[in-house]
């Protein structure tokens, strides 16, 4: 009897699934105007003037919609691939507007994770003041996905005191970088010459980017890495040049994330960062907050700027959502004008407007070094879902890794990465 | 719950009803196992299933989540997997890393139940209440407390030791060595307990047996002791092997989700690396696949010292 309980399960269990579950995606949402909306956004180091804020378009937006309630939730960064993915594989269990980086926006898209927003912008006259190479890390294939909420340009933090003891300058070059640091740990050997890591991409890209290279290339559809180019490679090879015991030693500095390099940096261990204009709060409530300044991380010949990566973050509407146009209706308030303004006030958080930026620009000497890099142009990395996978996979991290203890030489360790990159594209 | 020590007992006990075909007594037997066999079904046998049948597909996020269409690609992801050298050097390194800790914590743990055989009965309750705790901490914590103690700047080892600055975690070895050292410090007490609980079995009658024929305790230890706690031993070498070959958290928390460029990974953790981290969900599914196997085997081989044993 039990083994025919069995059989008849195993039968019940072949017929009924021979294939993996996929999520049925063949409903439309519908537009209900009422009821609960669900919001995710972003934990941030320290939330509460970020809550504050999105607390007031909160109220605004209930008192402005009958029988309408906003449910805000907040993410860990770090949790957020399994969330993201969680609710594009169970509509039930989604969100009807998120915050996402746009680095996350190709894979999403290959999801059919978020709704295609580019008629909403049409519509929206105040889209025209975005600026355009901001809204492009918005696009895949010419769709529009999100609304930039606010970006992330990253540049040079140097402690003051330090170089005006040690006599020293902030470095014209990228290779001046190098021996500026190492001069500093000679003279300092209790402080990193810069604190950057194994981990911290986004300080790593601008230096393959600066030297003439990029990590891939586009070919019509197709994709190709190019990070075992000669350019690419010698820009490699001068990041890994950093994590060497004479400037941030492997031991302590392999493993470094961005934002435990600028940890490093506000605890007083580092001479020098590389750190987005979203660390302020970090370096400002540091051991070294009185004594640090930014300059735009410099190119490879005096006078140059280093491309920094574009980074930033997007509002988005699910693509399951029940509520379609109120959710859309909340994505224009929030990532509006007015509350980015509020945004920049509570977080120091770029804005996306071009004309919000020139507001905030003539009356913050902070933000001009930033600015700066940005006016010099940025660059993006591979918008494609297969970035996702070779993002998530660290396989640029690992090369850089692998370089700088010595494990691998620059050439082994960028072949191995491109084809790892390849095998990602390829699959995709 | 502690196996039988004494050989026979199981099978010589069930034997007369398997041979009565009584048909009320298969009728309650079945009863009995329903429960089981349900949980089993429900909780085992259908998520393998699964498994089984997501590593035959090119499964990955887009496909999930219904946004491409799903494609069989029959061994394809075995293919990969077995050409791929970094899965050859993973599972070495999970091998060679399950093998140091199992025989670390049957020595620690064989050791300590000695010990405790022979200690009064304060200093043995202190021992018990030690290895207790070690057991009833969490995987997670005892990784971050251990992970405090070896800080480079702050632990208190380096600063006993006078390392300042030393990282524990940046070596292959040295990283697998703290790892290890944490597995065998939580999974000790299971080997501890079930040592003593067979030495404190083994009837009086036989070690005085042995004294009278004027054995040495060498000799009552090798000759007595060991072939009767063998049975155990066995039973406890391959919890052990089970578990440590599965190791996730520690090397997960420890080394930071498998270390500098992936140098510790241990296989649980790669296949979470590529089903998870790297969306590749089919490609996982035959990481795991491959592991139920290996790990299947070894559990085969469990159930047939068991019935060796009994």
């Amino acid at each position: 009897m039990l083994r025919r309980a069995i059989a008849a399960a195993a039968i019940i269990a072949t017929a009924t699934a021979c294939a993996p579950p996929q999520a049925d995606t063949s409903g439309d949402g519908g537009d209900r105007t009422t009821g609960q909306l669900k919001v995710w956004l972003f934990q941030e180091t320290s939330n509460g003037p970020k809550e504050g804020v999105v607390d007031q378009a909160v109220a605004e937006f209930e008192a402005a919609h009958d029988d309408v309630t906003v449910d805000v939730e907040y993410l860990p960064v770090d949790g957020r691939a399994s969330r993201f993915n969680g609710a594009f594989n169970d509509p039930d269990s989604a969100p009807d507007v998120a915050e996402f980086g746009n680095t996350d926006l190709a894979g999403y898209v290959a999801s059919n994770g978020f709704a295609d927003l580019t008629g909403d912008l049409e519509q929206w006259a105040d889209a025209g003041d975005l600026v355009p190479e901001v809204l492009d890390t918005a696009k895949i294939d010419g769709r529009t996905y999100g609304v930039p909420w606010f970006t992330g340009t990253r540049a040079l933090y140097y402690r003051t005191d330090v170089f005006t003891e040690l006599g020293l300058e902030p470095p014209a070059t990228l290779a001046e970088l190098t021996t500026t640091a190492r001069a500093i740990r000679a003279a300092k050997p209790d402080l990193y010459g810069i604190a950057v890591g194994g981990k911290y991409l986004f300080a790593l890209l601008p230096y393959i980017w600066a030297n003439g290279g990029d990590i891939a290339r586009r070919d019509g559809d197709a994709w190709s890495a190019t990070i075992d180019s000669a350019e690419a490679r010698a820009g490699l090879a001068q990041y890994a040049e950093l994590l060497r015991p004479d400037i941030c030693p492997p031991a302590q500095c392999a493993q470094l994330t961005g934002s435990q390099s600028v940890a490093a940096f506000a605890g007083g261990k580092a001479a020098m960062t590389i750190g987005g204009d979203f660390n302020r709060a970090a370096v400002d409530a540091g051991a070294v907050k009185d004594d640090y300044a930014v300059v735009p991380l410099p190119g490879t010949a005096p006078g140059e700027i280093a491309p920094a990566f574009a980074g930033g973050n997007l509002l988005g509407v699910f693509g399951s959502s029940e509520r379609r146009t109120l959710a859309w209706e909340f994505v224009q308030l929030l990532g509006g004008k007015e509350y980015q303004r509020k945004m920049y006030a509570a977080m120091g958080t770029m804005p996306t407007f071009a004309d919000v930026q020139d507001e905030i620009a003539t009356d913050d000497p902070f933000l001009a070094p930033f600015i700066e890099t940005v006016q010099a142009g940025t660059r993006f990395v591979p918008a494609t879902p297969a970035w996702t996978q070779i993002d998530a996979q660290s396989v640029l991290p690992t090369a850089v890794q692998q370089v700088a203890t010595g494990q691998q030489d620059v050439d082994t360790a960028t072949s191995a990465a491109a084809a790892e990159m390849d095998a990602a594209f390829a699959g995709s | 719950m502690l196996p039988q020590i004494t050989p026979a007992a199981p099978g010589d006990r069930t034997r007369p009803a398997r041979q009565g075909p009584q048909r009320g007594q298969a009728r309650a037997a079945v009863l009995y196992l329903l429960p089981t066999a349900v949980i089993l079904l429900a909780l085992l046998a259908y998520p393998i299933y699964q498994l089984v049948v997501i590593s035959f597909y090119d499964y990955g996020q887009p496909q999930a989540a219904g946004a491409a269409p799903l494609v069989f690609l029959g061994f394809d992801n075995y293919v990969t997997l077995l050409g791929d050298p970094q899965f050859w050097d993973v599972l070495g390194a999970t091998v060679v890393f399950a093998a140091v800790c199992v025989v670390g914590s049957l020595l620690v743990g064989t050791a300590l139940a000695v010990l405790a055989t022979r200690a009064s009965p304060l200093p043995r309750m202190l021992l018990f209440l030690a290895a207790l705790g070690a057991w009833a901490t969490p995987a997670m914590a005892g990784s971050y407390v251990w992970l405090f103690l070896f800080d480079q700047d702050f632990g208190i080892v380096n600063e006993v030791l006078g390392l300042e600055g030393h990282s524990w975690t940046f070596e292959r070895f040295s990283a697998f060595g703290l790892v290890a050292a944490e597995v065998v410090w939580c999974s000790f007490p299971f080997v501890m307990v079930t040592m003593y609980a067979g030495i404190k079995a083994i009837a009086p009658e036989v070690l005085e047996a042995a004294a009278l024929d004027g054995a040495t305790a060498t000799r009552t230890a090798t000759a007595v002791i060991l072939p009767i706690l063998r049975p155990l031993l066995m039973i406890a070498t391959i919890q052990s092997i089970i578990w440590d070959f599965k190791v996730f958290t520690q090397i997960y928390v420890m080394t930071n989700g498998g270390g500098v460029a992936g140098q510790n990974l241990v296989l649980n953790v790669f296949a979470y690396q590529k089903a998870f981290a790297g969306e590749q969900y089919g490609l996982g599914a035959a990481i795991g696949v491959v592991m139920t196997v290996l790990l299947l085997s070894i559990t085969g081989l469990y159930v047939r010292t068991q019935r060796r044993a009994g």
